[in-house]
């Protein structure tokens, strides 16, 4: 165990003090005590950006189940390095916002902090880890305190319906996942990543590299909120606004994004990675930016803007693996998609983020978050609103915030697919830059919204809950921080290449050097720059005529969408499976047992079918003597008078019949004990069913006979047809000679008795004996217990005798 | 109505000794001729059931004094200890000998430690079958 695990563990470890520190430090809000904790992880951090700007990487491995090959082992290459610095940067500016926006006195702020702290962890097990196993434990632990922290308010029924929705969707995903680990794990023998990296070989061209590839991209997307799965975030919205700010803006929903990213070396370069990846992902820009403007609460917007943005950079991924395809070969035309990818994942974990505590203050400063309701709140908080202009613009891609360097890349890299002589893509390729292009324009729109309609217009007093005013200072620091990297980054986008091209070098591991490339705001007249003034001036245009061109929203069918898909599902899962239960599980015994019967009359009818058994050979049969015969037939008739008999008292009788026959059947076939015993049992047990007969109510008591059944008839003939079957067969097909002979010579000699049954029940087998025994003083047991103690009678809860 | 049983219960008085009688003949002969603590057992309590029938449970209270889920349960302790008692002789569970020994009247008789067994099967096989007799005869 080495410091780096300690690191990752440090999370879960705080969150076990945290109720001890929020319940003897009650005058210190617990946020501070937690706030540490992130910053100071975010500085060891940024202590390995010289290794990883070297191009060297780290790696630890703590020994956790070695035999079967799952071990912690910490890997810290680009990649990872980028994410862990999102995680503990951001993670920093959502406490210290957290402290500012939850009150110390309302709320439960200890299971708050836990699951937070918990969630922080997992993150970062998530992104460090080399194991795919240890991988898959960190992101069902991610799911599960994202699903604590959504239903955080659990009084409201919608906190926890988005909860139960993002619980079922993500975990979904994560067990499609985890099969598809185990799929490499039989292609490759190892759970390590960079040992599947390293053996790509066995992977590519296997049988099961189709399907691995879609379980892993399942569980990428239903995390990454890609389409169709995407329906669970703007539920999610429900959660705190620090939680959505962290997890469903700048954390969790890119842990899908890692995968891709982390898996493409893996799977890059095979036409079906390539089309998944970058068809869902750009339907889900599409439809996200399609769906945000139509949205009238701010959170709302805001969650189908991260879709859209996960989409825009799962498109990227999948566009640049076919930098992969081609072999590296230079200069590669296709890496600047992977390169935009990984910048706008940084960029958009600024944006969002501080759009999503501007948000948030909005929210805690007047009580609403619809946008029907607000207007006008430019000059009561111009910090607020600088904050908003800044994310916004910076979301819509306009110069000189880093949200246009990311979107000229997008179009370039869309521009570039078209190119690609492979896969179709020539007479499918120009769909990607229109598609693009078009989501843009709706990003464009539903940014201004966001600014415009809550910032501008006319204050409408009387719908708040509260009067608005200016956030305290440190609920904007954290947003203010953000806004900042915004600018900054737009300015001086090169200062980010140290974590970028170690990241890319990560997702293309192998020789290929990515070349130095400098993001500059002046491309010169580029097409990209083209489709930017036309994203420019037809999102404005659309924008002022949003009221008479937003009807189209209203012509969708509400019942196609896909949250009634969901929801109907759900309940027709339930209900499916309720019926299903109820139509075998009827709670009538003779429903059971016609099942019972007919499972075991057919599977073991199939059984010697399949294996042969019929063969019947009737060499060692002894010759039947003329006693037999009528005895067979005496039973014969009296098991068919016990079928048809009208009165109960006459099929008693027929069954002591049937006993008394067997008795002499014993006789004849030379087995005294057998005969004495059978004699005396079968009355004792005539003279119990007598007992029952005198004692049935007299109520119900009716004389009919048997009720025909053509099931039960079925069951029964075949049942006792497969028995005889293989009694036959089992005669026939003798395998070796019986022990008897032993115990012929043995009984006498042996143990000095000449009843060779009584012997071998006492003194051979004594035991068998023993334990009869004991299930006969257990029977009695039982029957006194029965008998004599009436609970209930004496209760007077139940009294059916009278 | 009461019923006047004098043949029956005078009867029964005999036959009841010679069953048992039998019964005791049964599960001695067990281990040479047809027989053992099972049939024995089952016999003796078909003498009982007899008296039973005759008399009335008071009576049978008087005459055999002894609750018989107690019979059952010391006839499974003795066929236990009979299986116990073997590792004081280092053999494993359950393991019998037999000798012959010269008895003062009977004469030179084969002595089985089976017959220790035999009798917690006798014992239990009375005890229980006068249990459920009984148990279900009082209830109402």
């Amino acid at each position: 165990m080495s410091l780096i695990h300690l690191v990752i563990l440090s999370p879960l470890l705080l969150a076990i003090f945290v109720p001890l520190l929020h319940k003897y430090f009650k005058s210190i809000h617990t946020g501070w005590f937690v706030l540490i904790l992130p910053l100071v992880l975010f500085v060891y951090f940024l202590s390995y950006l010289g290794t990883s700007m070297s191009g060297n990487t780290y790696l630890s491995t703590m020994n956790w189940i070695p035999s079967m090959g799952i071990n912690f082992s910490v890997y810290v290459d680009g990649l990872g390095l980028l994410f862990a610095l999102l995680i503990t940067g951001i993670g920093s500016l959502v406490v210290l916002y957290s402290i500012y926006y939850l009150s110390k006195e309302k709320e439960a702020l200890n299971t708050f902090y836990v699951y937070l702290l918990m969630f922080m962890g997992a993150m970062l097990g998530v992104v460090l880890s080399d194991n795919l196993i240890v991988l898959y434990s960190f992101w069902e632990l991610t799911s599960i305190s994202s699903f604590l922290l959504i239903s955080y308010w659990y009084h409201r029924e919608k906190s926890r319906y988005g909860a139960l929705k993002s619980m079922l969707i993500t975990v979904f995903g994560g067990l499609a996942m985890l099969a598809g680990i185990i799929l490499l794990y039989n292609m490759t023998g190892t759970f390590s990543v960079r040992e599947t990296i390293a053996n790509v070989d066995l992977v590519t061209g296997h049988e099961l590299f189709v399907p691995a590839l879609i379980l892993f991209l399942l569980g990428a997307f239903t995390k990454s909120a890609q389409f169709p799965f995407h329906i669970w975030l703007p539920d999610a919205m429900e959660a705190p606004t620090p939680v959505s700010a962290y997890l469903h803006s700048a954390t969790m929903v890119k842990a899908g994004i890692y995968l891709v990213a982390r898996m493409s070396p893996v799977f890059a370069g095979a036409p079906e990675w390539f089309w998944l990846i970058s068809v869902f992902g750009i339907i889900t820009l599409f439809w996200g930016s399609f769906s945000a403007v139509k949205q009238t609460d701010l959170k709302s917007i805001l969650a189908f803007s991260t879709i859209s943005q996960l989409g825009l950079i799962m498109t990227l991924l999948g566009v640049g693996s076919a930098a992969v395809y081609y072999d590296y070969l230079s200069p590669n035309v296709y890496t600047v998609a992977t390169l935009a990818a990984v910048f706008h994942l940084i960029n958009h974990a600024t944006f969002k983020g501080s759009l999503f505590m501007v948000v948030g203050i909005v929210d805690h400063e007047t009580g609403t978050r619809d946008i029907r309701k607000l207007g006008g709140l430019m000059n009561l908080m111009p910090i607020t609103f600088t904050l908003a202009i800044i994310g916004c613009f910076s979301m819509a891609g306009l110069p000189p915030f880093n949200g246009f360097l990311s979107k000229e890349m997008f179009f370039t890299g869309m521009l570039r697919a078209t190119e690609i002589g492979v896969w179709n893509m020539d007479t499918l390729g120009w769909l990607f830059p229109v598609l693009a292009w078009v989501a843009s324009i709706f990003t464009f729109i539903y940014s201004m919204v966001i600014v415009f309609k809550t910032f501008t217009g006319k204050l409408q007093p009387e719908k708040l809950d509260k009067k608005p005013h200016e956030a305290p200072m440190g609920m904007l620091i954290p947003p203010i921080v953000l806004a900042s990297l915004v600018i900054i980054f737009g300015f001086f986008p090169n200062t980010l290449k140290g974590i970028i091209f170690p990241t890319l070098h990560s997702i293309f591991p192998g020789n290929f050097t990515v070349e130095e490339v400098d993001i500059y705001f002046w491309h010169g007249w580029t097409p990209e720059l083209f489709m930017t003034i036309g994203v420019i001036g037809f999102g404005t245009f659309l924008y002022l005529t949003l009221a008479k061109w937003g009807k189209i929203y209203n012509w969708f069918p509400q019942r196609l969408t896909l949250n009634k898909l969901y929801d109907g599902g759900l309940v027709g899962l339930e209900r499916g499976s309720f019926a299903f239960t109820k139509f075998y599980m009827t709670g009538y015994i003779r429903n059971y047992l016609v099942m019972i019967f007919g499972f075991m009359a057919i599977l073991l009818a199939i059984l010697l079918t399949r294996n042969g058994a019929f063969n019947f050979n009737l060499d060692n049969t002894t010759p039947v003597g003329v006693y037999e015969v009528v005895l067979s037939l005496i039973m014969v008739i009296s098991a068919i008078t016990i079928l048809f008999t009208t009165s109960r008292l006459s099929a008693i009788i027929a069954l002591g019949v049937v006993g008394y026959s067997m008795a002499l059947f014993f006789v004849l076939f030379r087995a005294p004990d057998l005969a004495l015993t059978q004699l005396i049992v079968e009355t004792v047990s005539v003279a119990l069913f007598l007992l029952c007969f005198y004692h049935l109510p007299d109520l119900s008591k009716e004389v009919s006979r048997l009720k025909f059944r053509l099931t039960n008839f079925i069951i029964s003939v075949s049942v006792g047809l497969v028995v005889i079957l293989i009694g036959l067969s089992v005669n026939s097909s003798r395998l070796f000679e019986s022990i008897s002979s032993y115990f012929e010579v043995a009984s006498y000699e042996e143990a000095g008795g000449k009843n060779m049954v009584n012997v071998i029940l006492v003194d051979f087998r004594g035991l068998d004996t023993l334990f009869e025994i004991a299930v006969l003083t257990i029977a009695a047991f039982g029957i006194f217990a029965m008998i004599k103690l009436r609970l209930a009678d004496k209760k007077g809860e139940v009294n059916d005798e009278g | 109505m009461k019923v006047n049983d004098l043949i029956l219960q005078t009867v029964t008085t005999l036959l009841a000794f010679i069953i048992i009688i039998f019964s005791i003949y049964l599960f001695f002969a067990g281990h040479y001729t047809p027989g053992g603590g099972f049939i024995g057992g089952l016999m003796t309590s078909a003498a009982l059931v007899l008296l039973l029938l005759a008399f009335d449970q008071k009576t049978m209270n008087k005459v055999f004094p002894f609750n018989f889920l107690t019979v059952a349960a010391s006839g499974l302790l003795i066929s236990t200890l009979t299986g116990v008692g073997s590792f004081f002789f280092d053999v494993p569970f359950l393991t019998h000998t037999f000798d012959y020994v010269e008895l003062p009247i009977l004469g030179e008789t084969a002595l089985a430690s089976t017959l220790i067994f035999d009798l917690g099967v006798y014992l239990v096989v009375v005890g229980i079958a006068m249990t459920i007799i009984q148990t279900i005869g009082e209830s109402e």
